[in-house]
């Protein structure tokens, strides 16, 4: 093939020496700057292999002149992130969180804060929406077991629920009445149940619960069944259950009571965390108003 | 491999040295023509930025501004959201089609022309004529050995070069910022790294690429030869050496005046080659080097003066006309080669998308709602039963003043909204939230409907605003509702 190597008549350049079906190939020249342009490339590689690192060795690189590494750009950036962020996190150290929904700005920047936090230390038991599953709370809907305005998740992310370890922790205690009511003594009381939270019709066997309840669930979950967010006692009226609301899970629930553990967090996050987490709770859509405040009879003269 | 030895062909270079290109000063209608869109390309160029246009105290008062920090794009009366893009597109495509339409009608008009490498390297080397001399003297002091002298000569066109070249930078930001602004922070040292930047890189590049690239960067680096090549047909205008006319070449003007011989027109003087910037010999018919910036017209026709022949022996020709005039007709009139059908096509493409952004720039909203729900969860029970979604909505207020908008839901029987700072007991079928001038404000909405109904339900949020465009944006959103239950439904 190389032999057919000619020079073409109308441009006067070399051909490459092949031939398809009578159509050949020009052998352009390349300009002498682009050989120029290459050795320039070259030097650069050099330069690159020198001062970055580039050469494997057998259990790490060459480091380079310049001592770059992936790892210690990613801590110069989170250092630079860090420090943006100062105004911030200061800010959320020193402000108490009952304060916190008056400055709206803060609290954006706390929810954005909890929303990642979120995603790293509750997600493992709450599930990434937060979202109900059996045993623990939907975090979305408007119903609270200990409360639900800014400062009460505040202290039970701070606390938690029963942990032992902790005088502060949130602390209740339903009994397992399996031996204490019999059997169909607890059915009567599930049925009661059942027809306060609008699931059954009143029957008799509802009526005898209700007596039942009157006199062993009260004390807990008040006489109309509403619960007292003081013991972490659920309200039994309304559609929301912590772990059923069918007559099988109320029975089992009553017969061996339940006992959730929520890990209190001020031995592991720093409190600035736990406010972002606070707030991006409330956030969630059942956030409530924080409680009037208690009137304190003055009768100081101005 | 074979070795050298094994060719029986003849032998060439892998790599060419460059050729030396000193064009000549040339006096011409298109020397003149030239010398106007030079001139009105660069006033362009350089006066844009400083145009004001009043677009009252929420937005930039430049008139051309393409604000990349805030994702505007403003062009007189017409600001460009980062979603609207696809005018920018659209002025792209037209672009594309406009060079189609020229480069159809009339060759390589943009590369003879408006090419920004034209017309720097055109300003270049009118500096390297005004500093070192027409051609003759270029290219005896390009062999001259360096002394003072041609040190001298040398550093002042550079620095001048250096100049322009600067300028062309310095011009080009201010498109992406507040001129007078960006001037006064550019000389202070309080502009942006990448203002600095750029400048440093479009200076090198213009210092380069007009001083010493030149016709290098039309032959070897640009792909628009190529494809203008292809685009190219019989019926285009391109500069022609008209061969049936000018051959056989004769020697020198007494030859040519001498009746007695048989000759043609050309005398071989070697001003076509001289005043060609890219350094081609177009008698040698069309080639990828020849620009088409008509300058061998000029010479052409100025010598042809001097010896008393007609002008146009180099001129604007079409290959189906050069079949024509060779066989001694008469070739078509400039008029009817421009406007045929593959012209009239073109430009009917062109003002059809023109027309069409027009139009529909016209249209647009200055109000958008884009909604995304909430997929998890997806549902939210209440603890009287009812359901609730989450919503995030971004309002998008497009116009340069601030305004309140009022959102609404249609469609959802018994539904209600409210936002994170409001509460399910004041909720209402609508709602509104005051949006900043030309911004997107982000709400996050809580919807909820009783819990009979389907399992998923379609409706409306619309939204609307108080002031300005009458028209709103609505968007067709689910309410979803937890599966029957099967024990339930019976």
């Amino acid at each position: 093939m190389v032999d057919n190597k000619r020079i073409d008549e109308p441009t006067g350049t070399q051909t490459v020496g092949h031939e398809w079906d009578g159509i050949e190939e020009l052998d352009t020249p390349m300009p002498r700057w682009w050989v120029l342009s290459y050795w320039a490339c070259i030097i650069w590689a050099i330069a690159y292999v020198i001062v970055y690192p580039a050469i494997p060795l057998l259990n790490s690189a060459s480091t380079g002149l310049w001592n770059w590494s992936s790892r210690g750009q990613l801590a110069q950036e989170m250092n630079v992130e860090a420090k943006r962020r100062a105004p911030i996190t200061s800010a959320l150290a020193t402000i108490p969180v009952e304060q916190l929904e008056a400055k709206p700005e803060l609290l954006k920047a706390a929810i954005e804060g909890g929303r990642a936090a979120f995603k790293v230390h509750c997600v493992q038991c709450h599930g990434s929406g937060a979202a109900w599953s059996m045993g623990y709370p939907n975090l979305n809907d408007d119903d609270w077991l200990w409360g639900g305005d800014l400062s009460t998740i505040h202290f039970t992310l701070t606390h938690g629920i029963r942990n032992p370890d902790h005088d502060e922790t949130r602390q209740s205690q339903m009994p397992a009445f399996g031996g204490v009511l019999t059997p169909a003594e607890i059915n009567s009381v599930v049925a009661h149940i059942r027809t306060i939270s609008g699931q059954q019709k009143p029957s008799a066997a509802s009526a005898r619960g209700a007596i039942l309840f009157a006199t062993n669930c009260v004390a807990c979950h008040s006489t109309d069944g509403k619960g007292l967010r003081e013991f972490g006692a659920p309200n039994l009226t309304d559609q929301i259950w912590l772990y059923g609301g069918d007559a099988d899970t109320i029975r089992a629930t009553i017969t061996k009571s339940r006992f959730g553990v929520m890990p209190r967090w001020n031995n592991r996050l720093d409190s600035v965390t736990i406010k972002m987490l606070a707030a991006y709770v409330h956030s969630l859509g059942g956030g409530e108003a924080p409680p009037p405040p208690l009137k304190v009879a003055t009768n100081v003269q101005p | 491999m074979s070795s050298p030895d094994d060719l029986t062909g003849p032998k060439q270079g892998l790599y060419e040295k460059r050729k030396g290109v000193y064009p000549k000063v040339v006096d011409g209608f298109f020397r003149r023509f030239k010398w106007a869109i030079l001139a009105v390309t660069l006033a362009i160029y350089y006066a844009t930025p400083w145009i004001r246009w009043d677009r009252g105290e929420y937005a930039p008062d430049q008139a051309v501004l393409v604000d990349l920090a805030h994702r505007r794009f403003y062009m007189f009366q017409i600001e460009i959201w980062p979603h609207e893009f696809y005018y920018v597109a659209g002025l792209l495509v037209m672009a594309g089609i406009g060079l189609f339409l020229v480069t159809s009608a009339v060759g390589r008009a943009w590369c003879g022309y408006a090419c920004p490498q034209t017309v720097w390297t055109d300003m270049f080397q009118h500096v390297e004529r005004f500093i070192d001399g027409d051609r003759n003297a270029q290219i005896k002091l390009a062999a001259a050995p360096w002394g003072a002298k041609k040190l001298a000569k040398r550093l002042s066109k550079w620095s001048v070069w250096l100049f322009i070249a600067f300028w062309t930078g310095g011009a080009w930001i201010m498109y992406f910022a507040d001129a007078p602004t960006l001037v006064r922070d550019f000389w202070t040292g309080h502009a942006a790294p990448v203002a600095y930047a750029t400048v440093g890189v479009l200076t090198a590049i213009t210092f380069i690429f007009g001083g010493f690239m030149r016709e290098q960067v039309c032959i070897y680096m640009c792909p628009w030869p190529r494809i203008q090549t292809a685009m190219l047909d019989e019926k285009s205008l391109i500069v022609t050496y008209k061969d049936w006319r000018g051959e056989p070449r004769t020697h020198g003007i007494k030859k040519a005046l001498d009746t007695s011989l048989k000759t043609g027109d050309c005398i071989d003087c070697n001003q076509c080659v001289s005043v060609c910037p890219t350094g081609i010999d177009i008698r040698e018919g069309p080639q990828i080097g020849c620009i088409t910036c008509a300058l061998c017209i000029d010479a052409c026709d100025k010598v042809m003066a001097q010896i008393g022949r007609p002008r146009g022996l180099i001129d604007y020709c079409t290959l189906d006309d050069a079949g024509v005039e060779k066989a001694g007709g008469v070739g078509t009139p400039i008029l009817k080669t421009l406007f045929r059908p593959r012209t009239l096509i073109y430009f009917g493409i062109w003002v059809s998308i023109g027309l069409a952004m027009l139009f529909t720039l016209g249209q647009r909203t200055r109000l958008d709602l884009s909604v995304q729900q909430d997929r998890n969860p997806v549902y939210v029970r209440l603890s009287d039963g009812s359901i609730r979604n989450n919503y995030t909505l971004k309002i998008r207020n497009m116009e340069t003043r601030p305004r309140i908008v009022d959102v609404s839901i249609e469609g959802l029987p018994g539904g209600v909204v409210w936002d994170s700072e409001g509460s399910r007991e004041f909720a209402r079928q609508s709602i509104n939230f005051p949006v900043a001038a030309d911004s997107v404000a982000k709400v996050r909405l809580f919807i909820a409907a009783p819990a009979g109904g389907p399992e998923h339900a379609e409706f409306t949020i619309s939204t609307r605003a108080r002031t300005g465009d009458e028209r709103g944006d609505s968007d067709a959103v689910m309410f979803e509702r937890p599966e029957t239950k099967d024990e339930e439904s019976k």
